[in-house]
């Protein structure tokens, strides 16, 4: 793609040309999920229209649509703090797990001692843990980062353990043949070899981050997509209420297919065959 | 009566007494794995002398711990008893002065690098052994005959290919002894053949010693300056053995009368280890 934008003289014609065949390739490819969801939409207009379902229990798409546009400055202030929330979240979370991984790879007694405690974190449910920390932290932007690591921290931990665990016999046998060090180790194998693992974790959390900050926003929060979606129930402003879980599984969508696209760029290789 | 004249067993008789030093020296070694009513007895009194610049081959029923000779060598095991020495020093030392490489059954190539980056892993690790006189990646390429697939990833290539790039990482740190641990049996026979005849080509090009192990008899008497058999439970010696056939061996050399003789001496003293 650069290399042809440097050596031809790329027109901004052939460009959009190229733009707009990509764009039809994509939107081909997934006609038939493309078709459906219309047609879902149709179907929900439908029932609403023909069924007479008042507004306030469920609203019709084109009522959904309006509250859009009536709203779109709302919206857009609580979508940015559910974000942040959910990015901030994202990273710490993983990041935390990552090491944790490294660290149980290299330490036995460590695995040991702090895995169980891990695993007990993870079945506290989260709506449970919510509470505790707004009393905690307060009801700021800190509870909500917090509960979006910790929804991320636990599928990254077990995958990052099983990946780095997932370097081959051979392979370490071939490193210390060539008298490699833990650290030389780590990342010409172990860490290469977990990437895949890894990426399946964070798909999951890509998604499971935005659900994260919106739960702790139902906690007595003013701002976000959470405290949005409390507040237009109880004023029963159901369109709002449709309008902002449209934003958030957007959102989420979003950052699945980001990480979708860094996945795609790290890992260009394959296993190799017959093995 | 079949081929007796054109074998020697040697296996009281000393190292050949030639002016070449011993690469490696096995002194009554046992191999035990596990313990109490675990315990197996891989390798039991082990005694061999690999002359530098052989070419060794060996062979012996599944499970006779032909692996787990090559890896007491290769540093990969300890012995439990006797001792093994490679150029005087312990296998941990040679290993750390890079003495050795290892060529694994399948080629373990690292699947994220590429064909070059994979040859030129042995340069980028293990900063504290030996460092210096290395081979060029390249020209190693090259001589393999992948000259052109250096950015190649290792799913691109074939069998063959994956091990042929598995030998030149094993020769970019110029090692004094080669391991090979069945490094073709996973290929097919005509590709196996063309990588025997070019790793003989290796061998006499670069002088390296070679420990080959291989489940193949033919394979074994082709490459072979030396047959070492060994039999199971224990693992023992059956044999440390010369093949008289004239070197630079060329395929060609399987269908003559003194090659066959060979295999055929060498079937039946497997059948005996059954
Ligand atoms: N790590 C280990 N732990 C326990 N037993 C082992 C281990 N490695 C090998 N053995 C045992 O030692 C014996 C010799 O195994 P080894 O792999 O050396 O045989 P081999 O001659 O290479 O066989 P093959 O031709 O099938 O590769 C076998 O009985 C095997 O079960
Ligand atoms: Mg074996």
């Amino acid at each position: 793609m650069s290399n042809a934008a440097t050596s031809l003289p790329a027109t901004p014609d052939r460009r959009l040309g190229s733009v707009l065949d990509a764009t039809a390739g994509v939107l081909l490819k997934h006609m038939p999920a493309i078709s459906a969801g219309l047609g879902l939409i149709v179907l929900w207009q439908l029932i609403v229209w023909f069924f007479e379902i008042p507004t306030f229990m469920a609203p019709s798409p084109v009522d959904v649509f309006f509250a859009f546009q009536e709203n779109a400055g709302i919206l857009w202030a609580n979508l940015l703090p559910t974000l942040l929330e959910a990015f901030l979240g994202f990273v710490f979370g993983n990041l935390v797990a990552i090491l944790l991984a490294i660290w149980f790879v290299h330490s036995r007694t460590a695995e040991r001692a702090f895995y169980p405690i891990a695993v007990f974190i993870k079945a506290i449910p989260i709506i449970a843990i919510a509470p505790i920390l707004v009393l905690i932290f307060g009801n700021g932007l800190a509870p909500k980062i917090i509960i979006a690591g910790l929804i991320c921290f636990f599928p990254t931990l077990v995958n990052m353990v099983q990946g780095l665990k997932s370097a081959s016999p051979a392979m370490l046998d071939l490193m210390r043949v060539l008298s490699a060090s833990n650290t030389e180790i780590l990342w010409k194998v172990r860490l290469p070899s977990s990437m895949p693992f890894l990426f399946a974790a964070l798909k999951i959390a890509a998604t499971s981050s935005v659900m994260g900050a919106i739960v702790a926003e139902w906690i007595g929060s003013s701002f976000g997509l959470g405290a949005l979606i409390i507040e237009a129930t109880y004023n029963f402003r159901s369109p709002l209420l449709y309008a902002t879980v449209v934003i958030a599984a957007v959102m989420a969508v979003i950052l699945f297919f980001l990480v979708s696209i860094v996945e795609a760029r790290v890992i260009r290789w394959k296993p190799a065959a017959n093995h | 009566m079949l081929g007796a004249p054109k074998l020697k067993p040697e296996i009281d008789a000393p190292a050949a007494p030639s002016v070449a030093a011993t690469a490696v020296s096995i002194r009554n070694v046992d191999v035990r794995f596990g313990d109490g009513v675990n315990e197996v007895t891989a390798l039991s009194g082990i005694s061999v002398d690999i002359p530098e610049g052989a070419f060794v081959t060996m062979l012996g029923p599944s499970g006779c711990g032909k692996s787990t000779l090559l890896r007491c060598v290769a540093d990969l095991i300890d012995v439990s008893e006797g001792s093994v020495t490679v150029f005087g020093r312990t296998p941990s030392q040679a290993r750390q002065n890079r003495d050795f490489a290892f060529v694994f059954q399948d080629a373990t190539l690292l699947p994220w690098r590429t064909v070059l980056e994979n040859v030129s892993l042995p340069l980028e690790v293990g900063k504290h052994a030996r460092t210096g006189d290395y081979a060029d990646p390249r020209a190693l390429l090259q001589m393999v005959g992948l000259a052109g697939r250096e950015n190649a990833l290792p799913h691109e290539l074939s069998g063959g290919m994956r091990q042929r790039v598995a030998i030149a990482r094993a020769l970019v740190t110029r090692p004094r002894i080669l391991l090979m641990d069945e490094p073709f049996g996973a290929l097919d026979e005509i590709t196996r053949d063309r990588l025997n005849e070019e790793l003989l080509r290796v061998w006499q090009e670069t002088g390296t010693t070679i420990l080959f192990v291989t489940h193949s008899i033919p394979e074994a008497a082709f490459l072979g300056q030396h047959v070492l058999m060994l039999q199971a439970h224990p693992g023992r010696m059956k044999e440390f053995m010369k093949v008289d056939l004239p070197f630079p061996r060329s395929l060609a050399v399987r269908d003559t009368v003194e090659f066959i003789r060979v295999t055929a001496h060498l079937r039946k003293l497997l059948e005996e280890c059954l």
